[in-house]
């Protein structure tokens, strides 16, 4: 399967049409998805409709004719956001769709369905009770990881770019476990405007795609001032695919160590060390991390709580029982904890931001293992037994805390049968030099997105 | 906190939210609580002084 930019530029050039990407795109959706449950829901007649659009526009815009697939917290105008629940399903049909959808098809996009998630985005596995797992397309009696599992499981071969969500990681893990590029802005970069939220302190939403470039013309058309997010920062947003390629001369690269060392699998960090070996990366130790994730814990538990409490009175037993019961117990923490959990962020951020003075990126695992078998529950680290659901964001809940940018960039360790992500962090605001370097990790060919 | 004052704590919370809460429940709220305690100790222990602000601001 070609890249986005390789359809959009033959889209334009008139060797292909915006209708013949989208028909093969819905083609591969009707042969991989019975196994692999990406989809929720396939819009083939808006799809075609779109696209015979694009394909009798002058112009046709960046993203001409690349078909897409959101998870299924966006807003698509005619279908209920079900944001992977059961309860949601009885909501009014959205009336119009959410803003970065309306973005991408502007650019000429094609919107081809949603997609599979864990529920309220409360996850970190891709599985989900109501419509079942998101199959793992490198293993399908694997997990995708969470809570965007439908985006991992679709952009390995069926669509070359997806939009998730990502709180505490739900971006990066699925990319990770699934080895696709992922990128996670920094927080108040893309408007969150029609989608349904988990935690407003911590949401972010972004693109899943198999090239760092197709990330890049993603996160281009993307970005701009919105009203419908008060979080939204009012700053410029400079393109960053036209300086993708410059490399990374200059840049000056740090490996994170200290908690970001430890409780990880020989293939984690394995794939850090070749990660940062080719990147001639230093050590740093970042202190108060341990805090930092705990505060992250925190906020998302109460918030989480109180976004759900009705629901959980009303329709407690329409809940996944594994989200519910967290959910519950995040209504019954004390206020003072979480006041303290804010209080933190803020330290924290100083804390990476006087890190930030002496390096451009820093390098971390993205997740502690590969892929786990679905109905895993127990993660075995550092002779400890640990609940897995929660710490398969063990390395990704920090760096989303301070809202910092990050691509998770995909790793494939000699003879490996399973791909594992390393995430490249950047200051706020400087998603180029993330992306730069992801760049550059693909085109030396360190990291690749396989197919499955 | 022990198990049984987890649950003892639950069963009153669950009162004081007005939020039913049915048997089988209990021990995943459980489970779910006494991880948030043991998850937060570290940040409750750490001296962030009188004067750090909590980041969210709100801007009018």
């Amino acid at each position: 399967m070609t890249s986005a930019l390789q359809i959009a530029m033959a889209v334009r050039r008139g060797t292909t049409t915006a209708v013949a990407e989208t028909e093969d795109a819905l083609a591969r959706i009707a042969a991989l998805n019975p196994a692999l449950n990406a989809f929720t829901a396939v819009a083939a007649e808006r799809a075609l409709r779109q696209a015979a659009a694009v394909d009798a526009r002058a112009d046709k815009g960046p993203l001409a004719g690349v078909p897409f697939a959101v998870k299924n917290l966006f807003d698509v105008a005619g279908l209920p956001t079900r944001a992977g629940s059961k309860i949601n399903r009885d909501l009014p049909p959205a009336t119009r769709d959410a803003t970065l959808i309306t973005r991408l098809e502007a650019a000429g996009a094609v919107l081809v369905g949603t997609l599979n998630m864990g529920e309220y985005a409360y996850d970190f596995t891709g599985e989900n009770a109501h419509d079942g797992p998101s199959r793992n397309p490198h293993d399908p009696g694997r997990m995708t990881g969470g809570s965007s599992g439908g985006c991992g499981a679709a952009t390995v071969g069926m669509v070359p770019l997806s939009l998730g969500s990502d709180t505490n990681g739900s971006i990066r893990v699925p990319a990770s476990l699934c080895g696709l590029f992922g990128l996670k802005p920094t927080y108040g970069r893309l408007t969150r405007a029609g989608t349904f939220p988990f935690v407003a302190s911590l949401d972010h939403l972004g693109p899943f795609a198999r090239h760092a470039g197709d990330l890049a013309l993603a996160y281009d058309a993307m970005t701009g001032p919105d009203a419908g997010d008060a979080a939204l920062a009012d700053r410029p947003a400079p393109p960053v695919l036209p300086d993708l390629a410059r490399g990374i001369a200059g840049l000056r690269v740090a490996r994170a160590g200290g908690y970001f060392a430890a409780m990880q699998s020989l293939e984690a960090t394995a794939a850090l060390d070749l990660v940062a070996g080719a990147l001639g990366a230093a050590s740093v130790v970042i202190d108060g991390v341990t805090e930092a994730r705990a505060a992250a814990y925190l906020i998302t538990m109460a918030e989480g709580a109180a976004l759900h409490l009705d629901r959980l009175r009303h329709r407690g037993a329409d809940f996944d029982p594994e989200v519910r019961d967290r959910l519950i117990a995040g209504a019954m923490i004390p206020g003072a904890w979480v006041a303290r959990a804010q209080a933190c962020r803020r330290v924290f951020r100083d804390r990476m931001l006087a890190a930030f003075a002496d390096c451009d990126v820093i390098v971390a695992p993205a997740t502690p293992c590969t892929a786990p078998l679905l109905g895993q529950k127990v993660l075995d680290l550092d002779g400890q037994s640990l609940p897995l659901r929660p710490n398969l964001g063990l390395f990704t809940q920090p760096i989303s805390f301070v809202g910092l940018p990050v691509v998770a960039v995909p790793v494939w360790l000699p003879g490996a049968a399973l791909p594992i992500g390393v995430q490249v962090i950047a200051a706020p605001w400087r998603e180029d030099l993330a992306m730069r370097v992801a760049h550059h990790l693909e085109t030396t060919g360190l990291c690749e997105a396989r197919p499955a | 906190m022990t198990q049984p004052e987890a649950e003892t704590l639950i069963d009153a919370m669950a009162v004081f939210l007005a939020l039913p809460l049915a048997a089988d429940w209990r021990p995943g709220v459980v489970v779910h609580l006494m991880a948030a305690q043991r998850i937060a100790g570290p940040l409750l222990a750490l001296d962030l002084g009188d004067h750090a602000q909590p980041a969210p601001v709100y801007t009018p």
